[in-house]
């Protein structure tokens, strides 16, 4: 009858993330967004007790959000669950695995556990998700064994300039890498310091072996749309759904239904036209050039 | 942009296993609304067909077959409904087209939904199979899973993954099963339907979809079908 049965394999875990490739990922706090995000199209939420915007405002050290809370947006909806775990802390992932999340993201948006490693992602069943600015800490992240890259922008601004900045940066770099011959490829690893293999890779394929999301600071309709065209398999929406329409719901749905709908029909014009109609006041973003250094979280990790 | 190069299927299957050319010079869709409609397209394009990606409604005209992919079967369920997509996909399959649902795509074509949100009632589906299929049915993704598959009428066990995977509950009279994971169909063919619970586009492995091809109807009536559309 049957052979050989495995679980949680590369295949596997890539595998699942191929399947919420032109979707959307949204950022809930508690059951009841969950459940108007997953009415709303999404593809997977993401679990946490603060949306990023509100984790800047409030300051002080974020970390994995209670299980009590994760347990009930696992109850609440069909689709995937997500849930963050702060950089290096495998301690939270084997918690957050334990409970049956889906998928992890050891984000930069929580406060760092450590300063110089990062989780050792392959030692887990639940597949991962890390933020990227560039090629080579995609890649290094992919050798730890991360599933699903995604931008990391700057997350909780509702300004979409870093995640386009780090988005054409990874798909020039690997634009540029294929255009490379083949025995400059070991020069090319070590100064992008990412692993050999995983630039050869690259190099023959064109593309991440694991797909590549956009996130931080995306509030519209047009920006998710800008982030397909420009060649990110989906998106990630952190504050800019439930952070908008001044709290009113009908209008935080609407722009919740036309972001899933602007990702299918990123390339159709006509049709972002339709949903870009009378969606209220988007999150209220920050520029960037008004944010310190150091409140910038794109700049953690490693 | 950037330049697709072969790739092994998105995970690199280690047999690739190569089904006969049904596919020359037919043309198939896959419904591209979410999930893994970019790996499907490239399976299918290694076989010999023409491929279009559908989002709306106008872009079924003239095709032979459609392949309904992988994703999440609530947002793809409900982006189908937001489309006007039901009736044209079954008027589509009622004039003579043959459709091939694979996990999401499986759930889609069947005519009962267990294990649905409550919260929204009755999950939008084509009830055009005569199949109930159960949602998530191993579990959550810490049990998604690979093994080898028996199929009738392939000689050597097919790659099988199981990521977050429905089964198929009860089947109708004329519903064939092609495969089962210990006792839960995997694999059903009705007519000019299939629906599997797993995802052969995520190996290198083409003959599921090469069964599927021998589903189309013939060249000459696919000829037909873009006359009527």
């Amino acid at each position: 009858m049957d052979n050989i049965t495995q679980t949680a394999t590369i295949q596997i875990k890539t595998g699942f993330s191929e399947m919420f490739k032109g979707g959307v990922i949204m950022d809930v706090v508690s059951p009841d967004q969950a459940r108007i995000a997953e009415a709303a199209g999404a593809t997977a939420v993401m679990a946490l007790e603060r949306v990023p915007a509100d984790i800047r405002r409030d300051g002080g050290v974020a970390r994995m959000s209670d299980p009590q809370m994760i347990r009930g947006i696992i109850a609440a909806v069909s689709i995937p669950v997500m849930a963050k775990v702060r950089i290096g802390h495998f301690v939270e992932a084997q918690i957050l695995q334990a409970l049956g999340v889906d998928f992890i993201d050891e984000s930069e948006v929580l406060t760092p556990a450590d300063e110089a490693f990062h989780i050792e992602k392959s030692l887990f069943k639940v597949p991962f998700v890390n933020g990227s600015k560039n090629l080579g800490e995609a890649l290094r992240r992919i050798g730890e064994g991360a599933s699903m890259i995604r931008t990391k922008g700057e997350a909780g601004t509702g300004n979409v300039v870093e995640a386009v900045r780090h988005a054409r940066t990874i798909l020039g770099e690997i634009r540029s890498i294929q255009a490379r011959p083949s025995e400059e490829l070991m020069t090319v690893a070590r100064d992008m310091q990412a692993p050999f293999e995983l630039v050869r890779h690259v190099h023959k394929t064109g593309k991440l072996p694991v797909v590549n999301f956009a996130a931080g600071g995306i509030a519209t309709p047009a920006d998710a749309a800008l982030m397909m065209q420009l060649g990110l398999d989906g998106v990630f929406v952190g504050s800019g759904i439930f952070k908008s329409g001044e709290g009113d719901l009908a209008k935080i749905e609407k722009r919740a239904r036309a972001i899933v709908r602007a990702v299918t029909h990123f390339d159709n014009p006509d049709v972002l036209a339709e949903v870009s109609t009378d969606l209220g006041e988007a999150m209220v973003g920050i520029n960037l050039d008004t944010l310190e250094l150091k409140e910038r979280l794109a700049t953690r990790g490693w | 942009m950037v330049i697709a190069l072969p790739f092994g299927g998105a995970t690199g299957g280690s047999r690739h296993v190569q089904a006969g050319a049904a596919g020359q010079g037919r043309r198939v869709g896959v419904l591209a609304l979410q999930g893994a409609f970019r790996e499907h397209r490239r399976m299918l394009e290694s076989l010999g067909v023409e491929v279009r990606e559908v989002r709306l409604p106008a872009d079924l005209e003239g095709l032979a077959g459609l392949v309904i992919p992988g994703g999440e079967s609530t947002t793809m369920g409900k982006l189908m409904v937001d489309y006007g997509l039901q009736g044209p996909i079954r008027d589509f399959h009622a004039s003579g087209g043959a459709i091939f649902g694979t996990c999401a795509g499986a759930i889609l074509l069947s005519r009962t939904v267990l294990g649905a949100p409550p919260q929204f009632g009755h999950q939008p589906s084509l009830s055009l199979m005569d199949i109930s299929v159960q949602r998530n049915a191993f579990g959550r993704q810490v049990d998604s899973f690979q093994t080898d598959l028996n199929v009738t009428g392939l000689d050597i066990p097919f790659p099988a993954m199981f990521i977050r995977a429905p089964v198929i509950g009860a089947v109708g009279a004329g519903v064939e099963v092609l495969a089962r994971q210990g006792e839960q169909v995997v694999l059903a063919r009705q007519g000019r339907l299939l629906a599997s619970s797993f995802h052969p586009e995520l190996t290198g492995d083409t003959r599921i979809h090469g069964l599927f091809l021998d589903m189309l109807p013939a060249a000459a009536q696919a000829a037909d079908l873009q006359r009527s559309v």
